[in-house]
């Protein structure tokens, strides 16, 4: 059958089919092993409830974490690199546009006046 | 005018479907409004039909030319034209049905999932209107055999395309974004047309096969170099290659959803002729070593600042559209390490061709991936009224399609497998390593970052409870979904069966790009 075949890269060798069987394979077995798991667990709020040293759980409205809070680590990390970067896109058209003239320039003299 | 004859004719008809049905859209709605939806469809469904079978007549059969203008439209240079080919040509090779499948695939798609999208705003003739000349355009940019009509379809894919990122007004920020996109295409499109004014000076024609053939014969001379430049800024400019990129995430974001998912192939037929000037027009007569390590530091600044840029962003649309642009790197690190080793047989062999493919195939993975991204984001947008990452969040339990479809997206854009992403990613990856290991590394840590970043939205948009002010939300309405769903379907398919498309579409148009002298003598040979 043509749709076992498999991608050859020249180096390597990727095929999905083969990779979606083992992903199948690899949730059936770990579906088992849950199905062989604690039976009489209790799955009432009060076991499965996060323990807050003893505060009341918050309002699920009051505890959604916005997207602009994730990351701010490795924001935080690259301070230096964003500090360049994030000016440069000022919304001005004409830096666009000395952006575009200056691209062409360098060109061309890369490729005109070397030979 | 006999089957045959309809057959012959065919990429003719695929520039005149579009345009009619766009022309006609106004009066339409003006005497039957209620038959416009239908009739616009219908001139997409139409466009389909002959894009796919010129498509298929292409990769079983070999480049089909077209003469405009002539009782016999495969005869490319008259007899009486002392063996110029005077008359307006499409060359359709691999390369350009290639291209005709994405832009046929994902129109038809956008334009159903237009149908629900734009039913709630005024101007619906307009905007068919102008999404129909825009599909036109791009058509006639990737199957054109000829510089200047090669200029006309840009400007005329430029113009609609601004037009549509304009169409919402929202206080006049869309505006803004359209005439900042209106401003860069013109002057991009203007630089294009003095290169070709430069070859037209030299070499009284404008047919890219011929001028190829007479540049072979002459050498590289000074004003060929200054044109070549001309078109390369330009066209990566228009693709959004970074540092020329920052007009993208301005018209992507507020451009309307399908429109955005539109754009991405508009962008892509300039990077198409990118890849056409650089392989086709000059090719060998050029230093494909300095040019192929230009357009690859281009690829690689658009990978690295894209992905950058758009972990920073709160609005999911700006964000989708600085991954646009990183991506885009991929596919010029894919066919520039092609250009870098062209003059080389042995290194083209061995990775040169494998990391071209790599880059193609990863064209058409991106817009279906992109084009489904976009699709949900206004999925989103359409029912929420906001694209604030900040202020979604629960919407996973009212849009339960649309976060399936979302998945399927990001994961296949971070080149997760099985999905068609990894497929194209690990063919540039391989042969890219060969070429210089560095790069490599590069390409995947963006991966990495592009996962991480989709994690993100994912997690703003669909996680955590339910959100009282989004509580009457509802899923996506069926057209829409439906257009979703097949983008979907393509993403896995394409995953999970890539190589039967790589050998089928791919390769040869990889092929076809490298092979500067079949695309001359298939003008020029008569064929």
């Amino acid at each position: 059958m043509n749709g076992i075949e498999t991608l050859t890269t020249g180096f390597g060798f990727w095929n999905p089919i083969f990779w979606v069987a083992g992903f199948v394979i690899a949730l059936i077995i770990t579906w088992i092993i849950w199905r062989r798991g604690e039976a009489t667990y209790n799955t009432s709020p009060s076991s499965t409830g996060p323990f807050l040293s003893g505060n009341a759980e918050p309002q699920p409205g009051e505890i959604h974490v916005p997207g602009g809070n994730l990351y701010w680590g490795f924001t935080q990390a690259l301070e230096r690199y964003y500090a360049v970067i994030k000016p440069l896109h000022t919304g001005n058209l004409a830096d666009y546009m000395l952006w575009y003239m200056g691209i062409t320039a360098i060109m061309l003299i890369l490729v005109v006046m070397v030979p | 005018m006999t089957g045959m004859d309809l057959f012959a004719n065919l990429p003719g008809l695929l520039l005149a479907v579009p345009l009619i049905f766009a022309f006609a859209t106004p009066l339409i709605g003006r005497y039957l409004p209620r038959a416009r939806d239908g009739w616009v469809l219908l001139g997409m469904v139409l466009t389909t039909v002959i894009g796919l079978l010129i498509a298929s007549a292409v990769f079983t059969g070999g480049t089909v030319a077209y003469t405009f203008g002539v009782p016999d439209p495969s005869v490319t240079v008259p007899p009486d034209s002392g063996g110029i080919p005077v008359r307006i040509i499409f060359n359709i090779d691999a390369m350009s049905a290639f291209m005709v499948v994405i832009a046929v695939v994902t129109g038809l798609c956008v334009m159903l999932y237009s149908l629900s999208a734009a039913s709630r705003s005024s101007g619906k003739d307009g905007y068919y209107t102008l999404f129909l000349l825009l599909v036109a355009g791009v058509l006639g940019m990737v199957c054109t055999g000829d510089l200047f009509n090669f200029f006309v379809f840009l400007e005329i894919a430029s113009l609609a395309g601004a037009a549509l990122v304009a169409f919402r007004v929202d206080k006049g920020i869309a505006i803004e974004a359209g005439l900042k996109y209106a401003m860069l295409s013109t002057i991009g499109g203007l630089f294009f047309l003095l290169g070709v004014a430069l070859l037209f000076g030299q070499y009284n024609t404008l047919n890219i096969a011929f001028l190829a053939e007479r540049m072979g014969t002459t050498g590289l001379t000074t004003p060929d170099a200054v044109a070549l430049v001309l078109f390369v800024t330009a066209l990566a400019m228009k693709c959004g290659a970074v540092p020329m990129h920052f007009w993208a995430p301005d018209a992507y974001a507020m451009a309307p959803a399908a429109v955005t998912a539109f754009l991405v192939v508009s962008s892509q037929a300039s990077l198409y002729a990118l890849f056409r000037i650089c392989f086709s027009l000059y090719g060998q007569t050029l230093n494909t070593v300095l040019l192929g390590w230009f357009i690859i530091i281009l690829g690689l600044l658009s990978m690295f600042i894209g992905v950058t840029m758009a972990i920073l962003q709160k609005d999911v649309k700006r964000l989708m559209a600085y991954h646009a642009v990183s991506q885009t790197g991929y596919m010029l690190l894919g066919v520039g390490v092609g250009l870098a080793v062209l003059s080389s047989p042995l290194l083209l062999s061995n990775f040169g061709m494998m990391a071209m493919e790599g880059g193609i195939f990863h064209i058409m993975n991106h817009a279906f991936y992109k084009g489904l991204l976009f699709l949900t984001a206004g999925v989103i947008f359409y029912r929420c009224g906001t694209r604030n990452l900040n202020d979604l969040g629960g919407l996973g339990h009212s849009m339960k399609w649309t976060m399936l479809f979302f998945i399927i997206g990001a994961l296949a854009i971070a080149g997760i497998p099985p999905f068609n992403g990894f497929a194209s990613k690990l063919m540039i990856y391989e042969s890219v390593f060969s070429f210089n290991p560095l790069l490599s590394i590069i390409a995947m840590v963006v991966s990495i970052l592009t996962l991480a970043s989709f994690v993100k939205v994912f997690h703003s948009i669909f996680m955590g409870p339910k959100r009282p002010e989004f509580a009457d939300v509802t899923e996506a309405p069926l057209p829409m979904l439906f257009g979703m769903g097949v983008l979907s379907i393509l993403v896995i398919l394409f995953g999970i069966f890539p190589e039967q498309v790589v050998e089928v579409m791919v390769a040869p148009a990889a092929s076809a790009l490298a092979d500067q002298a079949g695309y001359i003598g298939s003008v020029m040979g008569g064929a």
